[in-house]
């Protein structure tokens, strides 16, 4: 593989991971946030906010709209960026090397 | 059992003419899809993945009826009906794996494997050992989960069309068998996405019958239930008592759907990484819509059925949402959501049976038994015979089972699957010294820890043994059974490390961004 293309595919897998992890923590910490609230301060999320909405249903409704928003932030930018920059990874190696692929190496 | 011991008549267990037509059509209709499957079923790769040609959207319908098993829809309503705010927490729990499996397990999956999760973990690693590991901790996984759908499915036909236990497992383990062995995934796929429409659609037209009498405001409809049961039904309750508890069971309910089988397969059946990461998208917003839903008719069942109602009709308030639907639109109502039951039934199972067979057609025999080699018609084959085994299986447990408590079965295949499946799944794919002693122990680890301390959790001591106490404390095992298999598969790495798979990790890496380019390069 051409050392280029092969640099530039390493730093985009590294990025993906990296923004994986972060979500993935950004995830971890919203929903055990509100496990722990459930677990130590029940008289709280019991909080009436306006009639028919305490505050434990309000928190319980959003971490399942965060856990679709934050799926549908890296769709958006796995996507948009992701693809496009892996497009223009695979152009790299073929135009500095454009007859031999490298599917025949490994 | 109509009505007795109750205030209020119900039809619910006198044989419902609705239900029937409408299971009948339902029959009908799939295997009219088996049948049009069955004539695109001719290579493995049309049997397990149904030629990698299903859309995003169409697999993330599929996905999602995959998930919203008849536990969940009855489950969670009645939970909810009897409970409360406490319905949500499981909601919740259940829904927020999804980002997970987007974030991290969709894309490599897809561009790593062919037809297993095992494909994946067993990637650059020595094939027998790994496969062997990983479809024992897979069929585990699969078997328990199984016994849960075929109990429950067993219950729920006896109670809603007065069918005799037995003839129930029957009539399930037989209609799911046709769908598999004919149709394979293709059958499966569209089974899951017809499915998963009736249950939204028909959750979801319930949910505005329900609405349109508090003039569509549900915080009109707490505010009645709060108003009736007292303000603690918008409040945690007991369900979740201590922190450690909560966490090791949210653990479980996360890493648990990024280890499940028959999830993981899904992600094969389409044609490419895109493709799978939007079909996670489309899953998780039909999933936390359907779960809202369910809480909106967790608590229309109490306020306009009565708590005394469904508990009366079953203790465990699973017949919330079906006497919620005669309520409000009646007896053709509620034959309807009935068959949607069922059919949610059929198509969970229908999907576990398939990556059963898959596990030990293509894991097992191929690359065990026949060290990768075997020819293709061969593999068919035996993925059929698998799936007549699977299904006999099945019915086997499901009349063996009749009675008993298995709700927890569904709780431990959760366990299995985050502790068995996901640590070496994720580990195989992000650590190039992770090596095949690694991928093993952290495997067979996970699977016997869970196993255990299950079985000596109070779950199975106190609450079905009777016994005064338990031996290990948590009721789900999460929490130390993940923390077991990730040591377990770091340290046998570090101590037997592999260094041809170490070497392979490039390999890895650029394959989990390009994809195979075809199915040439498969190991």
């Amino acid at each position: 593989m051409n050392e280029e293309r092969s640099h530039a595919l390493v730093a985009l897998a590294a990025r993906r991971w990296r923004i994986a992890r972060a979500l993935t923590v950004s995830m971890l910490v919203t929903y055990f946030g509100f496990v722990l609230l459930v677990a130590y301060d029940k008289p709280l999320l019991g909080k009436i906010l306006i009639p028919g909405l305490s505050l434990g249903i309000l928190l319980g409704a959003l971490v399942i709209l965060v856990a679709w928003a934050l799926t549908g932030i890296y769709v958006r930018w796995a996507n948009r960026v992701y693809d496009a920059e892996l497009a223009r990874a695979r152009v790299i190696g073929e135009a500095a090397k454009p007859t031999a692929t490298d599917e025949a190496e490994s | 059992m109509s009505g007795q011991g109750t205030a209020a008549s119900t039809s619910l267990g006198t044989p419902n003419v609705t239900a029937i037509v409408f299971f009948f059509v339902f029959i009908a209709l799939t295997l009219g899809i088996t049948g049009w499957a069955a004539r695109r079923t001719k290579t493995t790769s049309e049997f397990f993945a149904a030629g990698s040609k299903v859309t995003g959207f169409q697999n993330g319908l599929a996905l999602a009826g995959d998930f919203m098993s008849a536990a969940s829809f009855l489950g969670i309503a009645g939970l909810v009906s009897l409970s409360g705010f406490d319905g949500l927490i499981y909601s919740v729990g259940w829904l927020v794996g999804w980002p997970v499996v987007t974030f991290l397990i969709a894309e490599p999956l897809r561009n790593l494997g062919k037809y297993t999760f095992a494909d994946v973990v067993a990637y650059r690693l020595t094939q027998r050992p790994v496969r062997i590991a990983s479809a024992i901790s897979g069929l585990t996984v699969v078997s328990f989960y199984l016994i849960a759908q075929m109990v429950g499915a067993g219950s729920l036909v006896q109670l809603l069309f007065h069918l005799p236990y037995e003839a129930a497992v029957l009539a399930v383990g037989v209609v799911m068998l046709a769908y598999v062995l004919f149709g394979g995934m293709i059958a499966t796929t569209w089974v899951q996405i017809v499915k998963a429409v009736l249950l939204l659609g028909g959750a979801s037209v319930l949910a505005v019958m329900v609405l349109w009498q508090f003039g569509m405001n549900p915080l009109r409809l707490f505010d009645k239930a709060a108003a009736m049961y007292g303000p603690e039904v918008l409040a945690p309750g007991k369900l979740v008592t201590s922190p450690v508890e909560a966490i090791s069971l949210g653990l479980a309910l996360m890493f648990g759907t990024a280890g499940l089988p028959h999830i993981l397969m899904r992600f094969y059946t389409v044609p490419d990484a895109r493709a799978a990461r939007s079909s996670v998208f489309y899953a998780t917003g039909f999933i936390g819509l359907f779960y809202l839903i369910t809480f909106i008719l967790g608590f229309g069942a109490a306020v306009l059925v009565g708590r005394d109602v469904v508990k009366g009709i079953d203790k465990g308030g699973n017949m919330a949402a079906p006497l919620l639907a005669e309520k409000v639109g009646g007896t053709a109502f509620l034959g309807f959501i009935s068959a949607v039951a069922f059919a949610t039934i059929l198509a969970v199972v229908a999907g576990l049976t398939l990556s059963g067979a898959a596990s030990l057609s293509h894991d097992l025999w191929n690359h065990v038994v026949r060290k990768g080699k075997a020819p293709e018609h061969e593999q068919l084959r035996i993925a059929r015979i698998a799936t007549v085994v699977l299904a006999l299986i099945a019915i086997g447990l499901g009349i063996l089972f009749k009675g008993q408590n298995v709700a927890f079965m569904v709780g431990l295949a959760f366990a299995i699957a985050a502790s068995a499946n996901f640590p070496a799944l994720l580990l195989s794919m992000t650590w190039s010294r992770f090596s095949t002693a690694g991928a093993v122990s952290s495997m067979l680890v996970g699977t016997l820890s869970a196993i255990v301390l299950i079985a000596l959790s109070p779950t199975i001591q106190i609450d079905l043994l009777h016994h005064t106490t338990a031996i290990f404390p948590l009721k789900n095992p999460g929490l130390v059974t993940m923390t077991l298999s990730f040591t377990a598969g770091i340290v046998a790495s570090l101590l037997r490390p592999d260094a041809d798979a170490a070497r392979k990790f490039a390999e890895v890496e650029r394959r989990i961004q390009l994809g195979a380019r075809g199915d040439d390069g498969l190991p």
